[in-house]
């Protein structure tokens, strides 16, 4: 009961899916504000999913069961993620061995998700968006891979995120040195590339493929992902907070960062224009190993 | 969509996007693809050579999608009545929800009209 609790109410699905699709607005928000305008109202996020939810879905012709079924894997593991995250940080001593690890691989699942649907869905946007989705997901896998590798030798080769937590909250948090100045540098990027916004949004990019991997998707299952791209906006930047600024984790602190991080990731978005795949490629490639 | 505007009717729906009218205010924002909208503004007299495909990207919509005739061309053909490559008008090929005259209309004029539909709906449901 306590663990379904978890899952599905808080920290899991309800909550991260509350707070996401609320960064989502302030996204919204301050690039509105960015660009001189309004902006749209805060419950705007809420109003378009429940508005998906009572539209038709369609599915083109020629597409597999995939189509359907990837929104789902996605949504899964990002809730997945992100209630366990959300344990570790309220009791770091329940995190079990080596979890940082299976978070790492359950973070790109959303992104083979999104691919599976997209080459599923028998679009030949959709496949091109796919293909840049997966050259992008070799792009910044290696980097922050890189960068958790940086985290877990500065705390003493500890798998446990509970564990990175407590040598954190004793030692002060692993920003405040060179190689964890570096190393957070990079993961900013990996993280912009990783929640699809610019200047690495070109598996989506509106203008040239319009909606790329998502192009065939309506209703329900556009829902589902806008879901999962919420909770991963959620997840992302907590993420970061516990790999690098797990000093002081109470719940003030911990909004404050996560507004902070927020504003910033949203700032590179808005100041940067899209990258072409190959300089993706690149930057992502190259920068982070200096 | 544009079915054979003179252009002019899109420049003013462009606008409706720009910081001076900005109808994010709303909610509402400018989509690639067709599966994903909720409205189809469309402009232009329906010449012959447009309305098949006009037709099947209303079938690629996911419904419930309103359609706006913007613009005199599309309410009813405007000038180009009689036209040699003009077909039928647009209300006898789709279920129109909401006509916005105007050559071309203002973009105040087109923010009302949607705004007016979408709180008519409100109402209705
Ligand atoms: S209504 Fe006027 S501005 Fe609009 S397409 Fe027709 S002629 Fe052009």
């Amino acid at each position: 009961m306590k663990l379904l609790f978890d899952y599905l109410v808080f920290p899991g699905f309800l909550f991260s899916a509350v707070i996401g699709l609320l960064a989502g607005w302030i996204d919204r928000k301050v690039s509105a504000r960015l660009q001189w305008r309004v902006g749209p109202p805060w419950h705007q996020n809420f109003t378009d999913i429940f508005k998906l939810l009572a539209k038709e879905v369609i599915v083109p012709q020629g597409a597999r069961f995939t189509f359907l079924l990837s929104p789902y894997l996605g949504l899964i593991s990002a809730v997945f993620v992100a209630a366990n995250l959300g344990r570790f940080i309220i009791s770091p001593l329940e995190s079990f061995s080596a979890d940082l690890i299976v978070i790492l691989y359950l973070l790109v699942i959303p992104a083979i998700a999104l691919i599976i649907g997209a080459s599923s869905s028998a679009n030949p946007l959709a496949s091109v968006g796919a293909s840049r989705e997966m050259k992008l997901i070799l792009a910044y896998e290696l980097p922050l891979i890189l960068v958790v590798i940086t985290v877990v030798i500065k705390s003493q080769g500890a798998l446990q995120i509970g564990q990175i937590l407590i040598q954190q909250v004793t030692l002060g948090s692993n920003i405040f040195s060179l190689s964890g100045t570096l190393a957070f540098l990079t993961a900013l990027l990996c993280m912009q590339a990783k929640l699809g916004l610019a200047p690495f949004e070109v598996s989506e990019a509106e203008q040239e493929i319009m909606g790329g991997v998502l192009i065939e998707y309506s209703g329900l299952p556009l829902a589902v992902f806008k879901l999962t791209k919420a909770i991963m906006l959620y997840v992302m930047p907590v993420f970061l907070i516990v790999l690098f600024l797990g000093k002081d984790l109470s719940p003030l602190f911990l909004i404050t960062k996560y507004l902070i991080l927020l504003v910033l990731i949203i700032l590179i978005k808005n100041t940067n224009p899209r990258l072409r795949i190959d300089q993706a490629l690149k930057f992502l490639w190259r920068k982070p190993k200096l | 969509m544009s079915n054979g505007s003179c252009n002019n009717c899109d420049i003013e729906i462009c606008d409706l996007f720009t910081p001076r009218f900005d109808v994010e205010r709303f909610g509402i924002q400018l989509i690639g693809s067709v599966r994903h909208a909720d409205l189809l503004l469309i402009t232009g007299a329906m010449n012959k050579k447009s309305i098949p495909r006009m037709k099947k990207i209303y079938e690629q919509a996911a419904k419930p999608c309103l359609v706006v005739a913007c613009g005199t061309c599309a309410c009813s053909q405007h000038m180009f009545r009689d036209s040699y490559n003009v077909g039928e008008p647009l209300d006898k090929i789709l279920p129109v929800d909401l006509y916005i005259p105007g050559c071309p209309p203002k973009p105040e004029a087109i923010i009302s009209g949607i705004l007016k539909l979408v709180s008519k709906i409100k109402k209705g449901k």
